[in-house]
């Protein structure tokens, strides 16, 4: 007990006062403080590590994509045999929903794999490019000669894109976007493919007035609408309309931008995306199309895999057409400006990158074109060696209308911040459903754009 | 024992390796999230010192007030419900039903135990509007009203969060409140009953008071879970339409993961560790009894 004669003793036990024990914990706490400070001001940026190689080649892919990993693993028993023998590939995969956190967590501990698809938001690739966390496409090929393999049209979009210089990133697809229309629909109700806005408003509300659902949009995803909001934009004011706004020149609220929202605002008052349209995700719109629940369906190129794929088409691929995006009466864009993407393409990290990494890129750019043409009827930015004879002819036609474009154009959220972007999509399905006006949706995305 | 636990070094030796292991997973982040606050970044692009201008933003940010107006929405209603409904059924078990109760108690309780996403799952489907129309819908429809799209209003997401949840717990505060309502002497009720007190004057005057402990117990426990609600909702609803039913949770989980912004998120997390320390802190004050009276 002689230990405690320094404090005070009361009935029932020993007990020391609330200012001693503050005066004990005080510099604890301003420790631990300053501490805290000091910690989180050293962390942060990664350290590159030294380009040992692991002897692996990894792929780190979202698992809804089963082109390129497929794609891959046909290259690495064809043309990138010997790359393989020195490096096998090693592939990993998690649902896309949350694609761009998971790439911001590994590039923060150092741990992307060596080729994996790149960012979903553009502007989360640009930090990726400024902070050296990506192999610079350009330089590489040009040091392995097969520079010439990239379609020129991909290769500006991509560089368009992540406002670059070099290119940064393989297109693994080319994609373009329109209407895709059930043909037996419009023809049963008198409707034909749309050249303007008015021509495919009026086409909506005669097959509406017929019972048939108009459009058909994953609400839930968001993107399938805004797309609509952007586009109408670009042919309404010009192909760099969306572009002035990311430089500061627009604003999402002035009132010619606010027109695009309140036009397909205006869609969705009328209910011609169906009920409760913000419920339906990306594969429940791709089921309800293919199986004759509605009449349009605006979606990419990249779609064609489930169109030719007869389990999922019940309506038959020949009863499919395809009609772009109309053009609005009296704006400055044109029909002909196709709106294109290079779908999520796949980047190389410099972490680990060693000469057998470059031998796989080499190997995968000579042959990723054809092989994915040839297995998946995926059209891709690769230049092509051998074109193969029996494509189905949505994949044909879809080739003659990239060749044919006047010019391409990005999409509604392709220059926003990721606050933007999941603000845009997540508030889509409103705009859908009828319960956001345009005003509403444009001052929602303007202000987490800006902040 | 006195010896034992009178030993300074042994009292440390004993607790040394758990709470250095406790320090560095618990206390180290929790600091260095503080610290966060004050920075602006995230792990790919470094930090900048920022100074206050994270918290400005949060008083000036509409959507955090949004979130904040949630949060407390749904923290006060599902607490209220939960303790209430958990209460009349641990009245049922006590007064109604008895011995019989066991089998119901543990029926009720069953789906405390479901994983949240697959009741998620469930009620997603029951309140379904397109594109199969759901029971809740289907009966809606046959009394001759129109179908609900019960995710695309704000109001309505609201209601099925709640109810869900409700459904989810009830049956846990039943058995919580259950046990503190047996503990109630018998005899006390039956003088009471003989002095002429009916259900109400019964449940008001006797059963309340004896069981006031248990029952605060029980709602500190529900404001606690409830005030970091996140698995019920990003399963259920997302935080959707647009935010109308994001918690602080959700939105600190985005804006740092989502957005990039690690100082922001940080901020939001800090905003919401204060909201819990308000709430317990006037729940102790005003419950605070004298140890000696009890």
């Amino acid at each position: 007990m002689k230990r405690f004669n320094s404090k005070r003793r009361i009935q029932g036990g020993i007990v020391t006062t609330a200012t001693k024990r503050l005066r004990r914990l005080l510099p604890a706490v301003a420790v631990l403080g300053a501490g805290a400070i000091v910690l989180a001001g050293c962390a942060g940026g990664s350290e590159g590590s030294d380009g040992e190689g692991t002897g692996e080649f990894t792929y780190f892919g979202q698992t809804e994509n089963t082109t390129i990993i497929g794609t891959l693993e046909s290259l690495a028993e064809g043309g990138c045999v010997d790359a393989a023998g020195a490096a096998p590939l090693t592939a990993d995969a998690i649902p896309g929903a949350n694609w761009d956190q998971q790439l911001q967590l590994l590039a923060g501990q150092g741990a992307l794999s060596n080729m994996s698809m790149a960012a979903g938001t553009p502007s989360l690739m640009k930090e990726f490019i400024e902070n050296d966390q990506v192999v610079n496409i350009s330089e590489e090929l040009e040091k392995l000669g097969v520079a010439d393999k990239i379609l020129p049209a991909a290769d500006s979009t991509l560089k368009a894109l992540y406002d670059s210089e070099d290119l940064y990133a393989l297109p693994t697809e080319l994609n373009i976007e329109g209407f895709w229309y059930n043909k037996t629909i419009l023809e049963e109700n008198g409707v034909e493919a749309p050249a303007t806005w008015d021509d495919l408003v009026d086409a909506a509300a005669t097959l509406d007035a017929a019972g048939v659902q108009p459009f058909i949009a994953a609400g839930q995803d968001g993107w399938p609408v805004t797309r609509l909001v952007g586009n109408y934009i670009l042919r309404d004011l010009g192909a760099d309309a969306l572009q002035k706004v990311a430089d500061g020149d627009a604003s999402l609220t002035d009132p010619e931008y606010v027109a695009g929202a309140d036009a397909v605002a205006a869609l969705g008052a009328e209910g011609y995306f169906g009920a409760a349209p913000g419920s339906i995700d990306y594969t429940t719109a791709m089921n309800q199309f293919l199986t004759g629940g509605g009449a349009f369906f605006y979606m990419g190129s990249w779609a064609l895999g489930n169109f030719n794929n007869p389990e999922e088409n019940t309506i038959g691929v020949e009863n499919i057409g395809f009609a772009p995006f109309p053009a609005v009466e009296g704006g400055a864009g044109d029909i002909n400006e196709v709106p294109a993407n290079a779908g999520i393409p796949v980047m190389f990290t410099t972490q680990d990158y060693t000469d057998e990494t470059a031998e796989w890129l080499k190997c995968v750019v000579e042959g990723y074109g054809d092989t994915a043409l040839a297995e998946s009827g995926v059209i891709t930015g690769f230049a092509i060696d051998e074109a193969p004879s029996d494509l189905p002819e949505l994949t044909t036609l879809v080739q003659d209308t990239i060749a044919e474009a006047s010019g391409s154009v990005l999409w509604f959220e392709a220059t926003f911040t990721p606050e933007g972007t999941t603000v845009s999509q997540t508030n889509g399905g409103g705009l859908a459903s009828g319960t956001l006006s345009g005003e509403e949706f444009m001052q929602l995305v303007e202000a987490a754009n800006e902040g | 024992m006195q010896k034992l636990l009178g030993d300074r070094r042994a009292v440390f030796v004993l607790l040394g390796p758990a709470l250095l292991l406790y320090t560095a997973i618990m206390l180290v982040p929790i600091f260095w999230s503080i610290g966060y606050t004050a920075f602006d970044g995230n792990a790919i692009r470094g930090f900048e010192f920022v100074g206050f201008d994270n918290y400005i933003k949060f008083f000036q940010d509409p959507t955090a007030w949004e979130t904040v107006g949630f949060t407390i929405r749904y923290a006060l209603i599902m607490t209220l419900l939960q303790v209430g409904f958990g209460y009349l059924l641990a009245m049922l078990y006590i007064f109604y039903l008895r011995k019989s109760s066991a089998l119901i108690r543990t029926v009720v309780f069953f789906p405390v135990v479901l994983p949240t996403v697959a009741v998620a799952l469930l009620f997603q489907k029951i309140f379904e509007a397109a594109p199969t129309v759901g029971p809740v819908n289907v009966i809606l429809e046959a009394i001759g009203l129109n179908s609900v799209d019960w995710f695309g209003q704000p109001g309505a997401s609201f209601a099925v969060i709640i109810l869900m949840d409700l459904w989810r717990s009830m049956g846990f505060y039943a058995v919580l409140l259950y046990a503190g309502l047996v503990e109630i002497p018998e005899d006390v009720i039956e003088s009471a009953r003989l002095d002429g007190a009916g259900g109400f004057r019964l449940v008001r005057s006797i059963v309340i008071p004896l069981s006031l402990p248990v029952l605060l117990s029980a709602i500190i426990f529900s404001i606690n879970g409830t005030l970091k609600v996140f698995d019920t909702v990003v399963a259920l609803t997302n935080g959707g339409p647009g935010t109308a039913t994001t918690p602080l949770t959700l939105y600190m989980f985005r804006t740092s993961f989502n957005y990039g912004e690690f100082g922001y998120g940080s901020t939001v997390a800090m905003m919401l560790t204060i909201l819990c320390l308000l709430v317990t802190l006037v729940i102790f004050r005003s419950t605070r009894r004298d140890p000696m009276k009890g």
